[in-house]
């Protein structure tokens, strides 16, 4: 095709033009990059440095650097590791249920079964709806005297039923199943994505083989979807271990810290007892132990991009 | 797949996706049935699934006890400012992110990688500071402007894919006739982009709709908040909290989001994979 000897996007013909295309591209970034820079990376920064400071909010004297002392009284906070430790616990015990329900209904949904449209149909209510209201709702349904759980527990005779969300043991339990809930279409839907890029020929051909229907999801299926459930898996743990809303809504932290995550921890310690600062050193800590989890998630999906092409 | 299925498996299936659907379902159905009923039903000890005597009583409650209106507007204009703005700058972005291959690209690419690890309290408490200094605390116009930044990681995601849709030899053979840059652009490329555009524009507006945690830090005053905040008014602060009122008003809030998601669900899905296959 000749066109492609012209200046199209693609094909560069010399450094002249790449110098001209180079600049339209920054006169086409800057509207978004401007803040970008202003709004995102500069706060980040801002946010680093702030953690090297004793920043508190209100007050008249000016700040000053402490050099590292935030993140030493980190290292000591018991509570602070509570909360980690919690915040851990709640972004496997979600994500992973999450994953494994998730991969067994889109394996379903890609079968061609009768009520498929209704699945689809009331996947988007999980989706669309706003958090507060997640949350809201499942408060609802915990609810000990008026909520649907309690009142089902006692009609089949299996006891009175309990305050869920204010029990010390259930309280965890309860909101990861919230969590479970909320995330669980976002993930069906990119795995049936995966599954449908599947090529059909490679299921018949293992059948005819002889494969049972576990070999053939370990040796067709599972290769062919693995990019997408390595890449959803760990978007889903990172967003998890930094949500907020869902569990201020559910419980604000309670019973005694036992819901309290990172967030929660760090919102409070910033904006109830205005300490900018060490709340700028938890969020850094968080980013540290998100990072090492992204770069191993980094280096998995390349592997196994790599397997794939 | 079409795979011969034995009557037992395919019971199977139908049994698991029935389970599937009841524990998607149970918890909006039962938010519905709680905000149809009267209060006297509410109190009772064994709760039914249909309110007996269904009444409006709740949703009339609802809008006398919280500032419901004035937070569906503020959310409303944040919204809609932040989905609007977000696009039109989103778009030229994406375009490059799609097209050039240069280190400006990658960076772009890697900015909005990065962006989804970020806890938000890293960057609300320095946004906090720099918004205060602008005297924008406690204004809708700081919250759009967090709404913005907010929503281009993945305006820009969507976008790239649906630039990346667009066969790149329609733009060379408009080059070919003579078309400059912009107008190549303008009339060649806007057009096929108009409808992932508008999909990207309602996502964001159902994104700044939802949001609370930026809402909760930045909106001091009852008249100022939106809704997801002014929800939160209703649990009280002991926990205690209104039924029936706090079930209608949650009902409210949510349906301009699920009427929207309905609309663009199949585009979402189809940016959003199509990104991840490609990755």
């Amino acid at each position: 095709m000749t066109a492609k000897r012209r200046s199209g996007p693609r094909h560069p013909r010399n450094g002249q033009a790449d110098a001209a295309r180079d600049r339209a591209a920054w006169f086409l970034v800057l509207p978004a990059l401007l803040p970008i820079l202003v709004l995102s990376v500069g706060p980040l920064l801002y946010g680093i440095a702030l953690a090297f400071t004793d920043a508190q909010s209100g007050r008249t004297r000016s700040t000053q650097w402490i050099g590292t002392l935030n993140f030493q009284d980190l290292l000591h906070d018991t509570l602070f590791w509570d909360s980690f430790r919690i915040g851990l616990l709640w972004a496997f015990g979600v994500t992973v249920p999450q994953f494994l329900l998730a991969l067994g209904l889109a394996l379903l949904l890609n079968q061609k079964l009768r009520m498929r449209w209704l699945a689809r149909a009331l996947a988007i209510i999980p989706w669309a709806m706003p958090e507060v209201v997640v949350g809201i709702m499942w408060r609802l349904v915990y609810n000990p005297d008026a909520g649907i759980l309690n009142e089902t527990i006692r009609d089949l005779g299996l006891g009175d039923g309990r305050d869920w969300l204010t029990g010390l043991a259930t309280a965890l339990p309860a909101v990861i199943l919230v969590g479970i809930w909320a995330g669980m279409p976002q993930t069906t839907v990119a795995l049936l994505a995966g599954l449908q890029n599947t090529p059909h020929e490679l299921h018949e051909a293992a059948a005819l083989d002889g494969a049972g229907a576990w070999r053939r999801f370990r040796t067709v299926t599972w290769p062919a979807i693995k990019p997408i459930a390595l890449a959803i898996s760990a978007l889903n743990f990172i967003w998890n271990f930094n949500s907020f809303a869902l569990v201020y809504v559910l419980t604000s932290g309670g019973p005694g810290g036992r819901t309290r995550l990172p967030m929660l921890f760090a919102y409070e310690e910033a904006f109830r007892y205005g300490q900018f600062g060490y709340a700028a050193a938890m969020g850094c800590v968080m980013v540290a132990v998100i990072s090492v989890i992204l770069a191993v998630y980094l280096v998995g999906r390349i592997r196994g991009g790599g397997e794939e092409r | 797949m079409s795979l011969p299925t034995s009557r037992a498996a395919r019971t199977g299936q139908y049994l698991a996706l029935l389970a599937y659907l009841v524990f998607l379902a149970f918890p909006f159905l039962w938010l519905l049935s709680t905000a149809f009923k009267p209060a006297r039903e509410l109190g009772s000890l064994h709760p039914t699934w249909i309110p007996e005597h269904p009444t409006l009583d709740n949703f009339r409650q609802a809008f006398d006890e919280q500032p419901l209106l004035q937070a569906a507007a503020n959310s409303l204009i944040a919204a809609v400012s932040a989905a609007l703005i977000a696009v039109v700058i989103a778009t030229p972005m994406a375009y490059v992110m799609a097209r050039h291959r240069g280190r400006l690209a990658t960076a772009a690419t890697g900015w909005v990688v990065v962006s989804q690890a970020f806890p938000f309290v890293l960057v609300i408490i320095p946004l906090f500071l720099v918004l205060k200094n602008l005297h924008l605390i406690n204004t809708l116009w700081g919250l759009i402007l967090v709404y913005v930044v907010w929503s281009l990681p993945f305006a820009l995601w969507m976008l790239a894919g649906y630039v990346r849709a667009v066969p790149a030899e329609l733009e060379e053979a408009a080059a070919v006739d003579g078309a400059g840059r912009v107008r190549t652009l303008v009339s060649v490329v806007a057009p096929l982009l108009a409808p992932g555009i508008v999909a990207t524009g309602l996502f964001a507006f159902i994104t700044a709709w939802n949001e609370f945690f930026f809402a909760l830090v930045l909106l001091k005053t009852p008249e100022k908040q939106t809704l997801p905040v002014v929800l939160t008014h209703f649990l009280g602060a002991e926990g205690v909290a209104d039924l029936g009122p706090l079930a209608a008003a949650a009902f409210l809030a949510t349906l301009p989001s699920l009427v929207l998601f309905a609309f663009i669900q199949r585009r979402i899905t189809g940016g959003m994979t199509a990104g991840a296959v490609r990755g």
